[in-house]
């Protein structure tokens, strides 16, 4: 009996073995792991969260005193959203947050709806010099904004479209279509042909395929785009410098904040406030749909 | 409709109106396309659906970047040719070597550092409880405009004199202070300056990095890693051996679009030091030099530089791609 014990213990034991070394080892690697991590984690935070307490402190208390004293002596004020809101104080973010968002939507949604186009003509045509139009497409990727600025301004001058936001909609829009059709492209490649060609023998035409087949697959495809889209024509300083930097009535909030930080750059109180209404819409839109956007990054990259 | 809108109504009215003359081009690019059938009529709806972006890519990429690279050979106002005495410059003059300098610093450095501290936050926090919360963390700066984590950290860097009563308001003086050293004018020493200013941009772009990385590494086939585990191998050689060759063309394809971005970055230099104290770098000058310094060759010169210096990497990225697709 006491033989057959240790017989019977076997299969146990055995499949035990590796889930007991792999606790073994977690309890060794573990707390150092996640020691590193944590450490990491608070050193990423740490700068915007000192910050965004500070735009939540009166304007003395942040001139004279470090914001981490604010555990041990916290007072609360919204003055200092208040002044960069405000008429009086120069700064009138208001008006440079509209400007903003005037200038992104177009800005994302024409160059979403006419690479969505392209890439269906790429995916799912056939035509002379479609490969050498796409690699060309392709390799237009990789050129710098900052060749193409000057003779654009130069071409906006001439049409007399300068000081307008139609310079920012036509320029963000032009220097997305080589992502955007690649991107999109990609993503209609792996539709598979047959749903098309089913559709195709029913006798839909090119416009009903694209309305009623492709365009409610591609819908997380064109979401990650748009989001993409978004958070860089928000986030733009170069663009809006070039076309915009004349007048405050087309400046996106990028543009004021800079400004704010080059003329004003002690005003803490207002560099603080002023950079958490700026940031404010693009981490919501990126907290919301987080998924789309890392869906879209490893499209880009990963696949390449 | 095509002038200046200066007050909300209007500015917002001018935007329904272009939304609305964009849709009108597209009903009738669509209802032209909707007329073709068959097959003799795909090449024409292929072009037609084509037609906005090939016009809009020449006039607004192709035509400004050949422009662009012709003016590079023309002198400050752009009316004599001068051949490449505008690269002689950049490459003998002491203030542009300074941005040559700094420009190479960026691209070396924060490519390699933010992939490292992404690859190793990936692995740390891979199938943790906490997962996703850590991701977002590490993840958010990228939803940042430069400008903005240019504000945040100038602020870590804020300086105050080391006079009797006045405290240190920026984090990083501060903990100089509290370590017994003297408060140090982090963004005007130099070359410090530069190297404080790079840590921005690693900041925002081990994001990047790590979220791509993850994705790889869950990719990982899962019975490697468990034989693996069952052959006893410790944590560093399950790194060396497994882990890092099988996320080594991801790593590359991060390495080289972080280069790319880099190369580009304006913003922080601008927001952050303004270029002065020799923080400049080639992006950062070549605005400087044609809005500021009225120079338009050698801002052209500069610009053309910048595009010459994004090919051998996007090349190297295509060419490390196409050997991990034949293995």
């Amino acid at each position: 009996m006491t033989a057959a014990t240790p017989v019977t213990t076997t299969p146990p034991l055995v499949a035990d073995k590796p889930s007991a070394s792999k606790i073994a080892k977690k309890r060794l690697s573990s707390p150092w792991a996640s020691l590193a991590a944590i450490v990491l984690a608070v050193l990423w935070t740490l700068p915007t969260f000192g910050l965004l307490v500070s735009s939540f402190r009166p304007e003395r208390a942040i001139k004279t005193t470090g914001w981490w004293s604010f555990f041990s002596n916290p007072t609360l004020t919204l003055d200092n959203y208040r002044g960069v809101f405000g008429e009086d104080g120069g700064v009138n973010l208001a008006s440079f947050f509209v400007n903003s968002l005037i200038i992104c939507i177009p800005s994302v949604l024409i160059p979403v709806s006419l690479a969505a186009l392209a890439a269906y003509a790429f995916a799912w045509m056939n035509f002379p010099g479609k490969n050498i139009l796409f690699l060309v497409i392709f390799a237009l990727q990789i050129v710098p904004l900052q060749v193409t600025l000057i003779p654009l301004l130069e071409i906006f001058v001439n049409i007399q479209l300068t000081g307008t936001f139609w310079t920012l909609w036509l320029s963000h829009s032009t220097f997305a279509l080589p992502l955007a059709i690649y991107l999109l492209h990609n993503f209609m490649r792996e539709i598979p042909s047959g749903l098309i060609e089913a559709a195709r023998v029913d006798g839909a035409g090119h416009v009903s395929i694209f309305f009623k087949v492709l365009l409610p697959l591609l819908t997380p495809a064109l979401a990650a785009f748009g989001i993409f889209q978004f958070l860089w024509v928000w986030n733009d300083l170069l663009v809006a410098l070039v076309f915009a930097g004349g007048g405050d009535e087309v400046a996106p909030i990028t543009l004021q904040l800079a400004n704010l930080s080059g003329t004003r750059g002690t005003a803490w109180q207002l560099l603080s406030a002023g950079a958490f209404v700026s940031i404010i819409v693009p981490v919501t839109v990126f907290l919301l749909l987080q998924r789309y956007f890392v869906r879209g990054l490893l499209a880009g990259s990963v696949k390449g | 409709m095509f002038n200046t809108a200066s007050t909300t109504p209007e500015k917002i009215l001018q935007m329904l109106s272009a939304l609305l003359l964009f849709a009108a081009v597209m009903g009738i690019i669509l209802f032209i396309a909707g007329r073709f059938g068959g097959k003799k009529g795909d090449r024409v709806v292929a072009y037609l659906y084509l037609l906005p972006v090939l016009l809009l890519l020449t006039v607004g990429l192709v035509y400004p970047g050949l422009r662009t690279i012709y003016q590079s050979f023309f002198d400050a106002a752009g009316d004599a040719f001068i051949g490449f005495d505008n690269y002689g410059t950049i490459f003998s003059d002491p203030d542009q070597l300074t941005v040559l300098r700094n420009t190479v610093f960026w691209v070396v450095l924060t490519p390699f550092v933010a992939t490292a501290i992404g690859l190793v936050y990936a692995i740390l926090i891979d199938k943790s409880r906490f997962e996703s919360f850590a991701k977002t963390l590490i993840f958010l700066p990228m939803s940042i405009s430069f400008v903005a984590a240019g504000v945040i950290w100038k602020f870590m860097y804020e300086y105050r004199p080391d006079q009797g009563n006045v405290k240190q308001i920026g984090l990083i003086n501060q903990l100089i202070v509290w370590f017994g050293g003297k408060p140090v004018q982090l963004l005007i020493e130099s070359p410090l300056n530069s190297f404080l200013l790079i840590v921005v941009m690693i900041w925002i772009q081990a994001g990047f990095a790590m979220t791509i990385l993850s994705a790889a590494i869950k990719a990982i086939p899962d019975d490697i890693i468990e034989a693996a585990r069952l052959d006893g191998v410790n944590a560093w050689t399950m790194f060396r051996r497994i882990t890092l060759p099988s996320v080594q063309p991801t790593v590359v394809v991060v390495l080289t679009t972080i280069g790319i971005g880099t190369l580009k970055v304006f913003d922080i230099v601008r927001t952050m030091t303004g270029g002065n104290f020799n923080t400049s770098v080639v992006a950062n000058e070549f605005y400087r030099q044609t809005f500021n310094a009225d120079n338009q060759g050698l801002g052209a010169a500069l610009a053309t530089l910048l595009f010459v210096l994004v090919i051998p990497i996007v090349w190297y990225n295509i060419r490390s791609l196409r050997q991990s697709e034949a293995s």
